[in-house]
């Protein structure tokens, strides 16, 4: 059996049946990310001895005659969130030696499963980039194409499911960081409703707009794994207490005279042609699936990457500022105090991470908070309610998760703003709070993945789900593999 | 609009990062870059528009103040560049 190629619903079925252990499954993907993972570079630590310790106590339990929702099954973890024990780096030579001595509520969750944890992923440092080019400690390959970026910042775990280390991760989106790679390396990224999943211990970029989610080989299994992460916490207050209702069941709900809207401003220009034409394509399937197909309008679309690039960087400077060269991290000596923290933050942040430290203080600084952080706060309001305005008429809303398929390395490292650019589809999702996601929708003829993504209202994660699980049953995209 | 070397001195000191001559010049150039397309957001009015600070309307979440376990004060300081007796350490502020 060729594990590495099964997705996680049959993974579960097979140690259900008793086709293979958990430690067999472990060890098979442990030796595939050994041998493959040089080129790809995925992870930025495997934590092969936990790994396995897992997967042997996962055996154990299934012995005795008890099963969980991922007993035994392989997951690989983002790497701004935190693990306890094992390092939580955010891709950061601020954290690099940082070992969190608490696991994070969506880890505790993923164990309480009976998941087994394969390593940390890597990401643009703080999750900030659309190519993971901003780790500190290398970029990650796109398994489709090896001189490509895998989108970012989840890049690492794109990468990790797209190759078959293992059939789901997490990631975290803040602005697209799950739903644009997962289109870069064709497999399926569900943020979902900001407070669904609780935000502890994930590393804080900024808060009003991160949000943990599912990368996996299908839409059932992210179904699989929203259902374990999803809840309230009460150690995050901005988690809500709508209950987590049963996704899989709701796959297979009846979706026949459901809508979809297509926004007029995701297939203007700088929307490549062949993104186009596979987006078309599945819009017909959507059809045939006897959805009906309307064409709608989000008019403040244009702005959202510019209220985005004062929103996130304002929180970012000031979620930032706790690295201080005192409580963890990094220190490097200075004169004084005040020298201390500049050497410090200087020394421990990559550029991308200070350009955004510098716009969000900027933008707050004495005078200049009316103008930017006010404005683009209200810009925020008018989106929306563009997305309010919308889902009345519309079930869900519909377009490319990204306007290209996926960018070569280094193409585009030294223009910060037409990296920014990249986000222009998935932004507003995080700006209104809602929920999308992206599921594979063909080839272009390079054989690069194109994406599709799914928006629903908020705590709508049933339905997109469902609609998801449907177009895929039909397509089958899911079922290519990239060739290592 | 053009952002001087001098005003980005300013924000880095503010937000405790310093920069050489060389990057001062790279930064001053990308920022302006980036608030030169964010002065877009000019073109709409957002007169009597509430500014939106969070996704969903949740404000006050209170729970009972009740003494829970906390963290082993070793475990937290074990992160900690330098620490003594149970404090993290920190250069002199008292001159």
């Amino acid at each position: 059996m060729e594990w590495p190629k099964l997705s996680l619903s049959e993974q579960l079925e097979n140690l259900r049946q008793g086709k293979v252990s958990s430690v067999e499954l472990t060890k098979a993907l442990l030796d595939y990310i050994e041998k493959k993972d040089p080129q790809v570079k995925a992870f930025l630590k495997v934590t092969s001895e936990e790994a396995l310790a897992q997967a042997e106590e996962a055996d154990k339990l299934r012995q005795k005659g008890e099963d969980r929702p991922l007993l035994g099954v392989p997951i690989a973890i983002k790497d701004n969130i935190c693990t306890r024990g094992i390092t939580t780096t955010c891709a950061s030579k601020m954290l690099e030696n940082f070992v969190p001595p608490f696991d994070a509520t969506v880890i505790i969750k993923l164990k309480e499963a009976g998941a087994v944890i394969l390593g940390k992923t890597n990401l643009d440092e703080f999750a900030m980039g659309s190519s993971t080019e901003n780790s500190a400690f290398f970029p990650t390959h796109n398994p489709w194409d090896l001189e490509r970026v895998p989108g970012g910042s989840s890049g690492g775990s794109a990468a990790a499911v797209a190759a078959g280390f293992c059939a789901a991760a997490l990631g975290s989106d803040t602005g697209g960081s799950i739903r644009q790679p997962a289109s870069f390396c064709g497999v399926v990224g569900l943020k979902p409703t900001y407070g669904r999943v609780s935000r502890y211990g994930l590393v804080a970029f900024a808060s009003s707009l991160d949000q943990i989610g599912p990368l996996t080989r299908s839409v059932k299994d992210a179904a699989l794994v929203l259902q374990v992460i999803a809840g309230k916490d009460e150690k995050d207050s901005t988690s809500v207490p709508e209950e987590v209702p049963d996704y899989l069941k709701a796959l297979e709900m009846d979706l026949s005279g459901a809508a979809i809207g297509l926004p007029e401003e995701y297939f203007g220009e700088g929307l490549s042609g062949e993104v186009r034409t596979r987006i078309e394509e599945a819009i017909k399937v959507f059809e045939e699936m006897g959805i009906k197909v309307k064409k709608i309008r989000l008019p403040h679309t244009p702005y959202a990457v510019a209220a985005y690039y004062i929103i996130a960087p304002a929180e970012a400077s000031s979620n930032l500022a706790r690295y201080d060269g005192v409580k963890y991290g990094l220190r490097v000596e200075g004169k004084d105090l005040i020298d201390m923290y500049k050497k410090t933050r200087s020394q421990g942040f990559g550029p991308e991470v200070k350009r955004r430290i510098m716009i969000g203080t900027y933008a707050l600084s004495a005078g200049y908070y009316d103008a930017y952080y006010k404005k683009a706060s209200q810009v925020r309001t008018l989106i929306a309610r563009d997305f309010t305005e919308a889902f009345k008429e519309v079930d869900f809303v519909i377009g490319p998760a990204s306007p290209t398929p996926a960018f070569k390395i280094g193409e585009r490292v030294s223009d910060p703003l037409a990296m920014y650019l990249s986000d222009i589809y998935t932004i507003s999702v995080n700006l209104a709070g809602i929920v999308g996601l992206t599921i594979p929708c063909g080839f272009t003829d390079k054989g690069l993945p194109v994406g599709l993504q799914i928006m629903g209202p908020h705590f709508s994660e049933s339905k997109v789900l469902a609609l998801g699980h449907q177009f895929e049953e039909r397509t089958k995209f899911t079922e290519k593999y990239p060739e290592l | 609009m053009a952002i001087t070397k001098e005003e980005v001195k300013h924000v880095a000191h503010l937000a405790r990062l310093e920069f050489s001559e060389e990057e001062l010049e790279t930064f001053s150039e990308q920022l302006a870059d980036i608030l030169n397309y964010v002065a877009k957001l000019n073109e709409l009015d957002t007169t009597d528009i509430e500014p939106t600070y969070h996704a969903l309307k949740i404000t006050n979440v209170y729970r009972e103040d009740e003494v829970k376990e906390s963290f082993p004060t070793d475990e937290i300081l074990g992160n900690a560049p330098e620490r003594e007796n149970g404090f993290f350490v920190v250069p002199k502020v008292i001159k």
